[in-house]
């Protein structure tokens, strides 16, 4: 029995990555900052965006004839921990997974969006019709040259440019880049997300498509199936960043607040839970980046996908922890919405269903263990 | 600096060696751990195995040649470690001198106390048992109470120590003795001694431990007198050096002579044990609930795994300076225990049956080995205090 690779190593890339990302984040996403933002209807700073597409973050993964600098995800999955940290969210992963998707389908199709996404262009997938991200079905189709269909949960779909839209085409599936300025505001409405960082519509589509915007291809469904597991392990980097400021909030008010004549943080009983925490988010880190170091950009291999699936399993049910005790260990200040445990909270909710909740990673990776 | 074609080639030796020389199965019940030799057949049987490892040079790889060793790179230790492990051989069993004492006394001990001791750890031919725990002061051993009386040429020592392991078998005892009971500080009142065992006053009574085997002693000191020159270090200087060996006893294999302490209890082979197992009439391996759990442990398993390489790199321990190498005998131990419960709990009906029944899954392997996990998460420090210790060293918690 194989539970797959144990190596991890980091380059000198992947660490000027990390350093320049947790300096910018610290920088640009102080916690007020962040509040500032979650009554927004944009929720996220362009000023912010344009710094990103400055470092050429928006580019990292996209091959190097696209303009892009031909990096692997797995290289700057720090970025997206140091984001989390931070709880800075921008349409940055959605951008990532976009890209992604289009440089995995390998079609000379995809190669404009890619240009335009690596010169500053926001975009995202519609990857749900429905709340199972474990259905790969497709009700949305393009017939007649138009494109019919609803999508859901679509991440950053109001601030994109260009949206892929998979869908099928005489019973094949195909990608369609639809741009974001086609959609009128009669087709969208927007999802009142937990977490108020984040923003995402559901789209009802029914628009004319030409047929450079189709991408058809034989690897297509392949590509979106690792798609999604990259998304898994981004939002695993991510929310695992996010588990440690959170811990760090909790720490700071246990050694602060007294009760009984005591610092509440003598007490066993919320110390051994806090290490408890801790010890999660040191498995979570070890996932994270030992998927990282599996990730290329061609095919995914076995290990890469038992990776992927061990990290979203345990950084999803590592924040949950963190954010359900942070509320708890704040007392009365934790019910409140001016406590920061809540965005905590909020974020773990979010994220237990993004891409796939851990029961139902958990229900792959056996299978490819067990199974095999 | 060894090539690593130079690597590849001895750790290919060493399994050769292992292949050639595994023993055949006893017809006993041969120890999971050091802490279950509870029979003479068993110690004779563990100490030819010991021996002849020695021989073949890969116990002590990295000690003094002149003190039994070879002067080798630890790297090569580490390599044959893994073989042994690889390859399910016998343990040492002398790893109370293996892996603490040895190293304690090889890192910071005099020429004489090297030459005096540290051969006949790796021969197998000193046992080495450790006098820390007191029935009162289990992991609060800053307070230990043994008393150590300086009389003459001698120490007269009165007290008692338990969970000595092989007590009834050792020739020497690491023990933490109180020298000075009206000193400021608790701890500046410890001593240290490399004490001989075969001394009148020293009686080691063996304890049945909850799997029903032996391998402890609660061992009485009464007006025993040993050679002042046992003293290792300074009177005072007892704390110091039990933290010392401590930090081998958590820490991987710093140091340490090497061999195996534990045969290898994988999560591979725990699942691999139910493969038989049915329940309501379909393998217990396709019953979705038990998948989830397992892939639970799995996933954990992998963690820990890919921990101990994390924490070796700097860049990627920035969040939680330390928190690795502290944390790593309260996960290992904790997903021990953990998994080896899981073991019982899925084996249906047989779950409940021990080791003399014929029908127990593997002889009953996972119930001795689940019981056995508690040495793991009692001893060297309980969990509870583990997580203390991380709270406040890692956190920053306060006391």
């Amino acid at each position: 029995m194989d539970f797959g690779a144990t190596q991890i190593q980091v380059s000198e890339e992947q660490l000027m990555l990390q350093d320049a990302a947790a300096g910018l984040c610290a920088e640009l996403s102080s916690i007020d900052r962040v509040r500032a933002l979650l009554e927004s209807a944009e929720g996220y700073d362009e000023n912010v965006w344009q710094s990103l597409v400055d470092m050429g973050w928006t580019g990292l993964a996209i091959p190097e004839e696209q303009g892009g600098a031909g990096l692997s995800v797995g290289e700057f999955v720090t970025i997206f921990e140091a984001m989390g940290k931070y709880l800075l969210t921008t349409p940055l992963m959605s951008t990532v997974l976009a890209a992604e998707l289009l440089r995995r389908s390998s079609e000379s199709a995809a190669h404009a969006p890619l240009s335009a996404i690596a010169a500053g262009s926001k975009a995202t997938v519609a990857f749900l019709e429905s709340e199972d991200w474990m259905d790969a079905s497709l009700g949305a189709r393009v017939e007649n040259g138009r494109l019919i269909g609803r999508k859901e949960h679509v991440a950053d779909a109001a601030a994109a440019d260009l949206i892929l839209v998979p869908a099928t085409e005489n019973g094949a599936l195909v990608i369609v880049v639809v741009e974001g300025s086609s959609i009128g505001s009669e087709a969208r409405c927007a999802h009142d997300v937990i977490d108020a960082t984040r923003r995402a519509q559901a789209l009802n589509l029914d628009l004319t498509v030409t047929d450079s915007q189709i991408i058809r291809g034989e690897g297509l469904a392949l590509a979106l199936d690792e798609t999604r597991l990259i998304g898994a392990l981004l939002v695993a980097a991510e929310s695992t960043g996010a588990a440690v400021s959170c811990l760090n909030t909790t720490v700071d008010y246990l050694k602060t607040r007294k009760q009984f004549g005591k610092l509440i943080g003598s007490y066993q009983a919320l110390k051994h839970p806090a290490v408890d925490i801790l010890c999660a988010i040191d498995s979570s880190k070890s996932l994270v980046y030992q998927a990282a170091a599996e990730m290329s950009n061609d095919r995914l291999s076995r290990d890469a996908r038992v990776a992927c699936h061990m990290a979203k399993s345990k950084a999803s049910e590592t924040i949950l922890f963190a954010g359900d005790r942070a509320v708890q260990f704040h007392g009365g200040m934790g019910f409140t919405y001016e406590c920061d445990a809540q965005l905590y909270l909020r974020r773990a909710l979010w994220v237990q269903q993004a891409f796939g909740d851990p029961v139902a990673h958990r229900k792959q990776l056996a299978s490819l263990l067990l199974d095999a | 600096m060894a090539t690593e074609q130079q690597l590849a080639n001895f750790r290919e030796e060493v399994a050769g060696w292992l292949q050639a020389n595994k023993p055949a199965d006893p017809g006993f019940l041969l120890p999971q751990s050091f802490m279950e030799v509870g029979s003479e057949q068993q110690l004779d049987f563990l100490r030819e195995w010991q021996y002849k490892l020695w021989s073949a040079g890969y116990l002590g790889m990295a000690w003094a040649s002149e003190y039994g060793g070879q002067g080798a790179e630890p790297i090569f230790q580490s390599i044959a470690n893994k073989e042994m492990a690889r390859a399910g051989v016998p343990i040492a069993f002398n790893v109370i001198g293996l892996g603490w004492a040895g190293p304690l006394i090889n890192d910071l001990g005099t020429p004489e106390e090297k030459s005096k001791y540290l051969k006949g750890i790796l021969t197998g031919e000193d046992i080495w048992c450790q006098g820390f725990s007191e029935p009162d002061h289990g992991s609060d051993l800053g307070s230990a109470q043994c008393r150590a009386v300086r009389d003459g040429d001698e120490y007269v020592i009165n007290g008692t120590k338990i969970w000595t392991t092989m007590g009834n078998y050792a020739k020497y005892m690491i023990l933490l003795a109180r020298t000075n009971p009206d000193a400021e500080r608790k701890y500046d009142g410890l001593s240290f001694f490399l004490s001989p065992m075969q001394v009148p006053g020293i009686d080691p009574q063996p304890i049945r431990k909850l799997t029903g085997e032996y391998g402890f002693t609660q061992t009485y000191f009464n007006d025993a007198r040993i050679p002042a020159s046992c003293l290792m270090g300074e009177e005072g200087q007892g704390w110091l050096l039990a933290m010392k060996t401590l930090q081998y006893e958590r820490g991987a294999e710093a140091g340490a002579a090497g061999g195996l302490s534990f045969i290898r209890i994988a999560l591979e082979d725990m699942i691999e044990s139910l493969q038989g197992i049915k329940r309501g009439g379909e393998p217990v391996l396709k019953d979705p609930v038990v998948r989830d759990e397992l892939m639970q442990l799995v996933i954990e398993d992998k963690a820990l795994s890919v921990g101990d390489k994390r924490s070796v790199i700097s860049a990627l321990t920035h969040d939680y300076r330390g928190s690795l190498p502290l944390s790593n005998k309260y996960r290992w131990t904790e997903h021990a225990r953990r998994m080896r419960q899981a073991a019982v709990r899925l084996q249906g009906a047989h779950g409940s049956l021990y080791v003399k029944d014929e029908q127990a899954v593997g002889g009953g392997f996972w119930q001795r080995a689940y019981l056995q996990s508690f040495s793991a998460t009692i001893g060297g420090g309980t969990s509870q205090v583990q997580a203390n210790i991380i709270a406040e060293h890692v956190l920053g918690l306060p006391k």
